[in-house]
């Protein structure tokens, strides 16, 4: 049984935690008690069915005004996988949760509502999951029944669809019409949309081929920390601890130490305390070098014939997270992985609008849920691939020095 | 499928030994919050992976409520010894004198509010700027909205609104003097995803978790073990039945389970069947208020 995370988006009353509740309740994953206290909660209903919705508004605040304010985690398992679901909110001014949910995403579903068919913040959405690269689309065409099932409705929004999917270079794009609120699609396919021929939601996400998600070619490994138990029987032990972030290591392979670009052998892989031969993305695992050489927290090791770019100049783009504006010239920490390194903010080239795409010139300081291209310096060099290439390993954060938020996404171009 | 493939349990072992060595580099003097319960059990076997083959570089902390089941507490010191790490206790009892607390009264005292006074009086006293807890997203619904590293203020309190974003697995650990940081490295666990590693791995648990024989009372549905601490009123009607414990926190707290479920596997086909979540099942605290959870965590609480 594997593992696959998703992110729901859709705008406000597009009917996303229906879309989960209902998920989780027809596929008995919710349990008597916590639908006791659904049934309590659910007290103006003259039908007395349950809202679905209620299920996922975790904070007072938010079963108060009825919004979501932050990203909540649902699990769920059917007997083919075992599913995590980033239920972020839909408001412009969360893009920013938005962003959170989606950065471990494998699969993205953008619910439309069939009688508006795809609007700003379809596009929106579409645009980050886009820069955000998530492997696999699901449009979910959802209130069908408020359109009386029409076919025509569900094929012209496609058609609408398929324009936005190619501008933005999305691949895998999968539509299926659904009613969240009457079950239809979900769980089980509908007997009322029977022209529509695929799958149900929940077949999809549970067939889905997501083994091709993780890179398996491109070796990269960063150290967290040493260790060096120091006891008498270990006394000289000096391993490397850290995560593959991508592709496969063996022991006896040549390996490059980054940024010193000094060459050595692995002469030992560890996995949980165990000697292993051969390591791969996404394990924890401790390295051991033939050589003794000077490497600390944040360093890379890349085999000889395949490595990533070293600079302490990176062209990026930055989603700002922050209410703080940013101000060019302001130094932050950039931690890209382990690897903490203090950086400057040089130059703001442009201003991405996340509607159009469009660049625009940036008038004054760059605000909340803004998307920019900068050029960043940074103290030290940094190890990376393209976000395009390698998004694992072209990924960082921004902090803020005075107050220590993230204030930024960092996807390194 | 090719041959490098993580199933799932393996995927969230290695983002928990990710978790843990993070912390183990960001922070100076990081604790394990261990209360004796099978999630911190896992945590300890999870920690003992991540740092091998050294050994685990932080201490064990337990806030004793004083109220613990003598199975579980025999258990933490037997572990502790096994892992070759320090355990710290630390007394809600202490605190109460100290502090001239009030004790709950009732017939089921809980001393779970008063926690967090200890806890935040441990963490002033050996200036831990992490605490690492065995908290679980799937367990009620403000944790399911808590970071894995959540940052607390200088009082302990965790504002759900000023969240740092948490971005791919980038964990910004980073504060100011007097605050600190919860991290919670099995949060995309679910109880049945703890239960399915113990037997993966091997993991010995207190025996409570299996069906023995004990007195309880049944109050409100549920039932509840007889000790010194419980104050049994004239109608409760003490019978011995064959029960075991879904979780384990204080015995005035902690509902049991009527079965006869003496194994792993046992134990595992009876939670699949269940029709009932376990802090619903098993935690009397969390009936009091739908928001009961938030409350606390905003005042310190884990």
């Amino acid at each position: 049984m594997d593992l696959l995370r998703f992110i729901t988006a859709g705008s406000v009353d597009d009917g996303k935690s229906t879309l989960i509740g209902r998920l989780l309740y027809d596929s008995k994953n919710i349990l008597i008690d916590q639908l006791e206290a659904l049934e309590k909660s659910t007290k103006n209903r003259t039908d007395g069915s349950v809202d679905l919705a209620l299920l996922t508004d975790g904070l007072r605040a938010e079963r108060e005004q009825g919004i979501t304010i932050d990203v909540a985690y649902r699990y769920f398992t059917t007997p083919k996988r075992k599913f995590i679901i980033a239920d972020a909110p839909g408001h412009v001014q969360y893009t920013r949760n938005m962003i959170t949910g989606a950065s471990n995403a494998n699969l993205i579903i953008i619910l439309v509502d069939a009688r508006q068919g795809v609007v700003e913040q379809t596009r929106r959405h579409s645009i980050i999951a886009s820069l955000l690269k998530i492997p696999h689309v699901v449009v979910a065409i959802n209130k069908m029944d408020l359109v009386e099932y029409s076919e025509d409705v569900y094929n012209n929004i496609v058609i609408d669809y398929v324009e936005v999917a190619k501008q933005l270079g999305l691949n895998d794009v999968t539509y299926i019409p659904i009613s969240a609120l009457n079950g239809d699609n979900i769980v089980d396919k509908s007997t009322v949309i029977d022209w529509y021929d695929g799958k149900p939601l929940l077949e999809l996400l549970e067939e889905v081929e997501i083994d091709n998600d993780i890179n398996l070619t491109d070796a990269r490994f960063q150290v967290q920390l040493v260790i060096r138990p120091q006891t008498d029987d270990l006394h000289d032990y000096r391993g490397y601890a850290g995560k593959v972030i991508s592709g496969i290591y063996k022991k006896g392979d040549k390996v490059t130490v980054l940024p010193t670009g000094i060459e050595t052998t692995i002469s030992k892989l560890e996995v949980g305390g165990e000697e292993v031969d051969v390591v791969f993305a996404p394990q924890s695992a401790v390295v051991q070098l033939a050589d003794d050489i000077d490497i600390s927290r944040g360093d890379a090791i890349a085999k000889i014939d395949n490595q990533p770019q070293v600079s302490n100049e990176l062209e990026v783009l930055l989603c700002w997270l922050d209410d703080k504006p940013l101000v060019p010239g302001n130094k932050y920490y950039l931690q890209h992985n382990s690897r903490l390194v203090r950086a400057v903010v040089k130059q703001i080239d442009y201003k991405l609008d996340v509607n159009s795409l469009q660049q625009q010139p940036v008038e004054g300081n760059v605000k909340l849920n803004e998307v920019v291209k900068a050029t960043i310096r940074t103290a030290s060099p940094i190890v990376y691939d393209s976000f395009h290439k390698l998004n694992v390993n072209g990924s960082a954060i921004l902090i803020d020095e005075t107050s220590n938020a993230t204030v930024a996404a960092v996807l390194i171009q | 499928m090719s041959n490098y493939h993580l199933n799932y349990l393996e995927e969230l072992e290695a983002e928990s030994i990710y978790i843990f060595r993070e912390v183990a580099a960001q922070f100076e003097r990081p604790a394990l919050l261990f209360s004796g319960g099978k999630d911190s059990i896992t945590l300890v076997h999870l920690a003992k992976k991540a740092f091998a083959p050294g050994k685990i570089p932080f201490p064990l902390v337990h806030i004793d409520t004083g109220h613990n089941f003598p199975e579980a507490l025999a258990f933490r010191d037997q572990l502790a010894n096994e892992v070759n790490t320090t355990l710290t206790v630390r007394k809600v009892e202490d605190t109460i004198k100290q502090r001239s607390l009030t004790e709950p009264k009732g017939k089921f005292p809980s001393r779970n509010w008063l926690q967090t006074y200890t806890l935040l009086d441990t963490i002033e006293e050996f200036k831990f700027d992490c605490c690492i807890g065995g908290a679980r997203r799937d367990e009620e619904k403000a944790r399911a909205k808590e970071r894995i590293f959540s940052v607390r203020d200088e009082f302990g309190q965790w504002n759900p609104k000023l969240q740092r974003p948490e971005l791919w697995n980038i964990y910004n650990g980073r504060i100011h003097k007097g605050e600190n940081v919860r991290v919670f490295p099995i949060s995309n666990w679910t109880e049945l995803d703890i239960w399915n590693y113990i037997r993966k791995e091997n993991i010995g648990l207190p025996s409570i978790y299996f069906s023995h024989e004990r007195e309880v009372i049944e109050h409100e549905g549920q039932l509840v073990a007889m000790s010194e601490y419980v104050q049994p009123g004239a109608e409760d009607v003490i019978t011995t039945k064959k029960v075991r414990y879904r979780t384990v926190g204080d015995m005035t707290c902690t509902a049991a389970v009527e079965s006869t479920a003496s194994t792993l596997d046992e134990v595992i086909n009876e939670i699949i069947s269940t029709k009932i979540s376990e802090r619903g099942e098993t935690r009397i605290d969390d009936r009091v208020t739908e928001a009961a959870m938030e409350d606390r965590k905003k005042n310190g609480y884990f």
